[in-house]
Formats: structure tokens, sequence, C-alpha cells
């Protein structure tokens, strides 16, 4: 498992807690009140750090190898998910799953970019970085949802769309486009989550949506801090200061209000307890899905249009 | 080396030549340019008369959204509108300058507002709305002003009845409006979808260099995509993905014609046949 830098004092309190309770064991010796005070220095180190994250802690957080991807979504919040393959032009992408599940008493499509654990998993799914024909699978599973009257749900959590000679000789710009295009004019809810990278028109491309809701240690945003760095401090180790700049926490996108809802993580991250990270992610969007599901599909799509109409900041 | 390796090693000069800033160099006096494709002395009042084409060797040089009015419509049809509409700073954005003090520096350099100018006007007789982006204003970025306007534009054909026609020239988002700039991309995408749905026209002519959120948003959405020759056009930038893939790219990767030849783009149009092939398409719509 991987360890970040602020965790790691946490990690030496609870392998001393483990130590203890190996010796009190083999020895017979009662450490229940060392263990209690060890357990307690662990909470009160984590309350502290996890209340005073700066914006690259919390970034590390939402790339942190252990947080929950689409899969594990994907078997923790629903049921009989059928995952649908392909684009139907030749690929079918791996960065992007889409299927028909149900969630709680709700018939949903769901559909997300998966990012692997493992280096040999990550092989398989490009790190979450979709082609071009990921959108296209999208876009055609949107359409889908659309005809069978289908509340859509996208778990977006992918650096970026890929950038590679492939993706642009078979057109990653007009892919996303005609996402972005395409989902303004679908018949029927559409609940966008971020549940860890949110990054530039790769992540829109699956995020048009009625409600746009994040994980809590989550990003979203236009470049990459690191790209951002680069190309305006032109010093890729500034990342830090531009992940500070950019605005990039679900708190700062609340209250510009491009999203419309956090969703709170167990202390210390999604990836310190899965349980209840789903199960949290399955209310917040069952609530978004019943107050849309009885809207008017013109009124519902008026509405989409007019949200991001809205968006946007200049003088005049 | 053979034959097709003396070709692509010509060819590879030439972009990598052109590459830091397709614009004319003037760096060599008021009276003489030269140009970055052939290397050829060339004089100003030429090249202006042409279009700002090479007389020589025929490569289009970047030209500015004032020029690009000039050389589309009719003399004295076209009205700018929204051009009071300027850019905020919502974020309070510094990197190594202050987003305030890039935007006012752009200003005075473009002697322009923004990075694009809408308005209306007439197209061999045929009013059309648009949108034309300028490169010179912070690298054709997008931000809030630019999606706007380029939404009020659509809304205006939309209004109107008459076509749309957006000209590209753009590196990407405006990095230092964040998030506000992405969802430029989706605005200015809805307002594309709304365009479609009413039977609106909509035209785009991609300029050298289109690439980025631009690329990913209205640029691509065009019923009729025109590229001009020698644009470059992309998502991701030639750098970035030649990191990422740790291999050279082809020489010819991202201009006009490699999109023509993987079907992205409906024609390729050189700079003297833009207005006429325009007038020719719009005519071809019905529209009059």
């Amino acid at each position: 498992m991987a360890i970040l830098e602020f965790e790691k004092p946490l990690y030496q309190i609870q392998e001393k807690i483990q130590e203890l309770k190996s010796l009190s064991e083999s020895s017979g010796l009662d450490v229940s009140e060392q263990i209690k005070n060890f357990e307690h220095q662990a909470y009160e180190y984590k309350k502290e750090v996890y209340s005073n994250l700066t914006p690259a802690q919390r970034l590390q957080i939402a790339r942190h190898s252990d947080r929950p991807n689409f899969l594990d979504y994907v078997r923790l919040m629903t049921s009989d998910f059928m995952e649908l393959h392909g684009d139907r032009e030749g690929t079918d992408d791996r960065a992007i799953i889409g299927g028909i599940a149900r969630l709680g008493e709700q018939n949903i499509v769901l559909i997300g970019t998966q990012k692997g654990k493992t280096t040999k998993e990550n092989l398989i799914y490009n790190f979450g970085m979709p082609q071009p024909q990921g959108y296209r699978k999208a876009l055609r599973l949107f359409k889908h949802a659309s005809k069978f009257n289908l509340p859509i749900v996208t778990l977006i959590d992918t650096p970026g769309a890929y950038p590679g000679m492939k993706a642009e000789e078979t057109a990653q710009g007009t892919a996303i486009a005609v996402n972005l295009k395409e989902m303004a004019r679908l018949n029927v809810p559409v609940i966008a989550v971020i549940t860890g990278e949110g990054c530039s028109g790769g992540a829109l491309g699956l995020a048009v949506a009625d409600r746009v809701l994040m994980l809590e240690h989550a990003y979203y945003t236009v470049i990459s801090p690191e790209g951002c760095a680069s190309i305006l401090w032109r010093d890729a180790s500034k990342a830090d200061e531009a992940a500070q700049a950019l605005k990039i926490t679900s708190e700062d996108l609340l209250k510009l209000d491009i999203i419309d809802g956090i969703i709170k993580e167990p202390l210390g991250g999604a990836h310190c307890d899965y349980e209840k990270i789903a199960a949290d992610l399955k209310s917040a969007i069952l609530k978004e899905i019943n107050e849309l599901k009885n809207t008017n599909p013109a009124i519902l799509k008026e509405d989409r249009y007019n949200k991001f109409r809205r968006m946007g900041v200049f003088c005049k | 080396m053979t034959v097709k390796d003396w070709f692509e090693q010509r060819k590879e000069m030439q972009i990598a030549r052109r590459a830091p800033e397709a614009q004319i160099d003037d760096s060599i006096g008021k009276l003489w340019v030269k140009c970055y494709n052939c290397n050829s002395q060339l004089l100003k009042k030429d090249v202006e008369e042409n279009l700002q084409v090479c007389p020589k060797c025929n490569y289009h040089f970047r030209i500015n959204a004032r020029t690009r009015i000039n050389q589309l419509f009719d003399e004295g049809t076209f009205e700018e509108q929204f051009g009071n509409i300027t850019a905020a700073d919502p974020l309070n954005f510094t990197d190594t300058e202050s987003y305030k003090k890039r935007v006012a520096q752009a200003k005075a350099k473009t002697n322009l507002n923004e990075a694009v100018i809408a308005g209306v006007g007439e197209i061999e007789g045929i009013p059309v709305s648009v949108a034309i982006m300028d490169f010179e204003f912070m690298g054709g970025s997008m931000g809030s002003v630019v999606g706007e306007k380029v939404t009020l534009a659509m809304e205006e054909a939309l209004k109107r009845k008459i076509p749309m026609i957006a000209v590209t020239a753009s590196g990407g988002a405006r990095m230092q409006e964040s998030i506000l700039s992405l969802m430029q991309m989706a605005k200015t995408s809805c307002a594309a979808a709304k365009l479609e749905e009413a039977g609106i026209l909509y035209i785009t002519v991609l300029t050298e260099p289109t690439f980025g959120g631009v690329t990913a948003s209205f640029a691509t959405l065009g019923d009729i995509i025109i590229a001009e020759q020698d644009a470059r056009i992309g998502f991701a930038g030639r750098r970035v993905i030649e990191q990422t893939i740790r291999q050279s790219l082809p020489a010819d990767f991202q201009t006009a014609n490699y999109l023509m030849k993987f079907g992205q783009i409906d024609m390729i149009s050189s700079r003297a046949d833009l207005k006429s092939n325009i007038a020719k398409i719009i005519r071809l719509h019905n529209y009059r």
C-alpha cells in the first residue's frame, strides 16, 4: 500500500499499537491503557492534519493509488451491473467503462473513467486517460439512456484525455466537443461526480450534467497543476503554487458555483473506508436522481442549458 | 539516405523554422520581412498586398482579427458587437505576473479588448454573425469573455436566422481563469447544440494555430469545417505528445493536410479563396 508523506506518522502510531497488541498477547501484560493513548494520539493527529491540508496534499489524496476506482464503486454501490462494450466503430476503449445497472431501486446507465491500482492494471486502463473512441462509446451509451429513459450517472477520475498520435488522428478534440454538444440535448437526468482527478476537457467530456458533485478531496481543473506550472511559471516544480492559484478544491468550486454539492470523505480520505464512501456516494446520487426524475425533459434540457450558459465571470 | 528521407528531412526543417512564431519576421527593418518557410527576403508591401501570404512559397502567415475582418467582409458592412465585455480576474490569479497585468499588456499590445471580435457583417451581400479570434491577444486563449462573446454571436445568428461563422486561432483555454475557462467549452458547445436544433448553418474556419479547449469545443462543431492552408490544428500540443509517447512525430503532424487525410475537416482553403468559398457554401444552403 502506498503511504503519503503526511500519512507516515499515522502509520508509525498504528505500528506501535500493533506491536503493543502482539506484546500483550505473548506476555499477558495489560497494555490497554497505552493502546488507548496511542489510538487517541492517532485520532488527534488525523483530525489536525486532515483539517489543514494544502491543495497540493489533497492532490495526493485524489491521486492515491489505493483510491477507490470506478469498478470499486460499481461493485459497492450497484447490483446487476452489466457492462456494455465498444463504440460500434472498431474499438472498445478500456479507460472508459459503461453499462446498465441498478442503484438502489433505480435503473441507471453508469459510465466512468477507470484507473488501475497497479502498473499492470494501469496499462490495461491506460491510467484512466481515454482515447476518442472512449468518448464515442460514452456517447453511444448516453443516447441509449435517453432512448430508454434511464438516468445517467458518470463517475470521473482522469488525468485527462490521452495525448497521443493515434488520439489526434482519430480526432480527440472532436470526440470531446461532440459529447459536450450532445450532452446538452439529453432527455434524461444526468448526474456527474468527480471522484478523483477531474482534469481538463477529458473530464468535462463526461460532465455536462444537471448536477455536478465532487468527493471532498477530488479536484477539478482546466489543466493539471504540473502542466500549468510548466507553462505559466516555466518551472514544473512550482506545481504546489499552481494548485493553490488554480482553485481546484471542492470547496473552491462550490463557492464559484461550478459544482452543486460535496460528498464528505472518511477522515484520511476515501481510500481509508471504501464501504463508507460508496454508501455516501450512492445516497447522494439517488437523492439527485429523485429530485430530477419527474422533471419534464424539455424543462430539464432548458435548465441544463441555462446552468452552463451562466458560467463565466467578466466585466461589462 | 533515400529520396523519401531527403524530402521528409526538408519538410521537417521547414516546419522547425516556422514553428516558433509562424508570423512575419519584421526584425530586419520596416520595409523588408523574412518568410519563415522559404527564408526569402520580401518587401513588406508585397506581402501585405498578397493577403499576408508569401509571394514566393505561398506560405500563409498568421493574421490578426482585424485583418481577417477586412479580408472576409464586404467593405463597410462589418459591425462589431459586445465589444464592451472585458476580462475580470475572478480568481485573483498570479503566476510570475498577475493576470490583471497580463490582460492590460495584451490590450496595449493588440489594441483589442479581448482575444475575439464578435459582430455581424455581409459576405457577398449575405448577412452572417461571426466570432473571429486573435492569436496575438494572450495566445488567443479562451476565458470567460471569449466564451461569452462566441455564445452571444451564436445567439445573434439564432435570433436573426443567419449563418454563424467562427474563425478560430487559439492555444487553448486561458489558465488564469482555471475552471471558468473550462466551462466556456461547455457553454459554447451547448450554444452550438441550439444552432443545430434550429437548423442554422454553422461554419468554422480553423486557422493557424487552433488547439486545446477551442479544438475540443466550438471549433470542431461546425456543420462545415474549413481549415485555412498551413494551419496547424490539434487537441494536445506536439511537444506534449512527443513527451508522452517518447517518439518523434511525422513532420506534417497536425497540419491541415494531415487532418484532411484523417477525415477531420471538410476542406482546405487558401486565404485568397476563403471569402468566395464561404459565400458559395452559404448560398448552397439557401441563404441569401
